[in-house]
């Protein structure tokens, strides 16, 4: 636990430290959506707003998570490898990515709001399914981004992995934002979706920890 | 050699038998279907038999994470070349059965882009693979992906139609299961076609992997 909160500290204060990375993801996101706004107008209707909101969001969580093991160098790895168990190493990173995929998610929504209005989502379906959702899309591509550092060419295989891995969150949160469009829903109607979208995430979780081991050796 | 290969004669026997049966016997006259409801005996099989083959790769990339033995590397990845291989036969026959049922050769059904990305998920297990050229490495990464990807093929053909508000397959989307409206004669011809194409599988595997393992031994030699 402890070997956890501090390897989150480090990732933290690397990414305090070495600024670019963090700054160009966010300069990427408001430069998207400024482009959207640009071509679309202030006036865009509710579906292709929620379409447009997850794809951006998506490329961003990817560029974001993608650095998170292939910005760490072989030799860097092997000194992990020595001090740190690959659980709170995997852990670690899950909940970092989460973090930041939490807060660009909340970033892009505000500048969304600001460029192109807010179509009045159901807080109590879309809340949870962006929380839950962005914590599953941050996981899932921690684990592709931990397979693709290990290969030649990772930028490639990041996107050719990444997209049908993350692709049943995407669709699933889709679908819970275009629900919460219409007004109140239905709580059993809730639960089944966000059942929906906590299974995927515990069983992703779940694989990783478990298989992260064999990415982790050499 | 009867004793041996038995079982090879019996899938060929039986696929013989349901493609001949399948388009001689008396099907139910159905509204829309009509006769193409005879691809069912040669459309559902290859998604049976590539279920099984990427089953039998998930438990070979296990046994390879638990003993890192090579063989159970070139069985898991054999495994998965047969399955697209009849994935995409599944995909194409199913093509041929919506352009004439449905009217265009894709539609946008749950099941059918399921299925697509499904495939593409065990492509990209092809492209790992050809990306990492130390063998060992490439053995253990790419059955952690494999296990990855059996997860996604459960999830997008199994739970994902089932929460989609319409499909035009049956049991998804409310429908009803194809099984309750399978008369007796057709269960006659496809639940052999089934096990016979199954059967032919593993068959495909076998030669695979042999035709592997001798090039492997032969680049060893030169």
């Amino acid at each position: 636990m402890r070997e956890t909160a501090e390897l989150i500290y480090k990732d933290f204060m690397l990414e305090i430290r070495q600024r670019y990375a963090i700054n160009g993801i966010l300069l990427y996101v408001f430069s998207t959506i400024f482009v959207v706004q640009l071509c679309f107008g202030r006036i865009i209707d509710e579906k292709t707003w929620i379409a447009l909101f997850w794809i951006i969001l998506l490329f961003a969580a990817f560029n974001a998570v993608s650095k998170s093991f292939v910005q760490e160098s072989s030799s860097r790895r092997l000194y992990y490898y020595m001090i740190a168990s690959p659980f709170s190493v995997v852990v670690s990173k899950m909940i970092y990515n989460s973090l930041l995929m939490v807060m660009l998610g909340s970033l892009s929504l505000g500048l969304f709001t600001v460029f192109m209005g807010y179509p009045g989502l159901y807080a109590a379906l879309f809340v949870p399914a962006f929380l839950f959702g962005s914590i599953g899309l941050a996981s899932a591509l921690t684990m592709v981004s931990a397979i693709a550092s290990r290969t030649g060419n990772n930028a490639a295989l990041m996107a050719i992995l990444g997209f049908p891995v993350v692709l049943p969150l995407l669709l699933l949160l889709v679908k819970a934002s275009q629900k919460s469009l219409g007004g109140p829903v239905g709580i059993s109607e809730i639960l089944t979706l966000l059942s929906a979208i906590i299974l995927i995430d515990v069983v992703v979780i779940l694989l990783a920890v478990i298989l992260f081991p064999y990415l982790w050796r050499d | 050699m009867i004793r041996k290969n038995w079982w090879k004669l019996l899938g060929l026997l039986l696929v013989l038998y349901s493609v001949i049966a399948g388009l001689l016997i008396k099907v139910p006259a159905l509204p829309v279907i009509h006769q193409t409801i005879r691809n069912l005996f040669y459309h559902v099989p290859m998604w049976f038999a590539m279920f099984i083959m990427l089953g039998t790769s998930l438990v070979y990339s296990i046994l390879y994470l638990t003993g890192f033995k090579m063989k159970n590397d070139l069985m898991a990845s054999g495994a998965v070349y047969t399955g697209i291989f009849f994935g995409i036969m599944g995909l194409v026959t199913g093509m041929i059965w919506a352009k004439f049922t449905w009217g265009d050769f894709w539609t946008n059904d749950p099941q059918l882009n399921g299925a697509a990305v499904s495939m593409m998920a065990y492509l990209a297990y092809a492209v790992l693979r050809g990306s990492i050229d130390e063998v060992a490495m490439r053995a253990r990464i790419s059955a952690v992906y494999n296990i990855f990807a059996f997860m996604l093929l459960v999830i997008f053909l199994g739970v994902l139609p089932r929460l989609a508000d319409s499909s035009l397959h049956p049991g998804k989307g409310g429908n009803s299961s194809t099984m309750e409206g399978l008369d007796l004669t057709m269960r006659w011809v496809f639940y052999p076609a089934a096990i016979g194409w199954i059967i032919i599988a593993f068959w495909l595997l076998q030669l695979h992997v042999r035709k592997r393992k001798l090039t492997q031994d032969l680049t060893k030699y030169n």
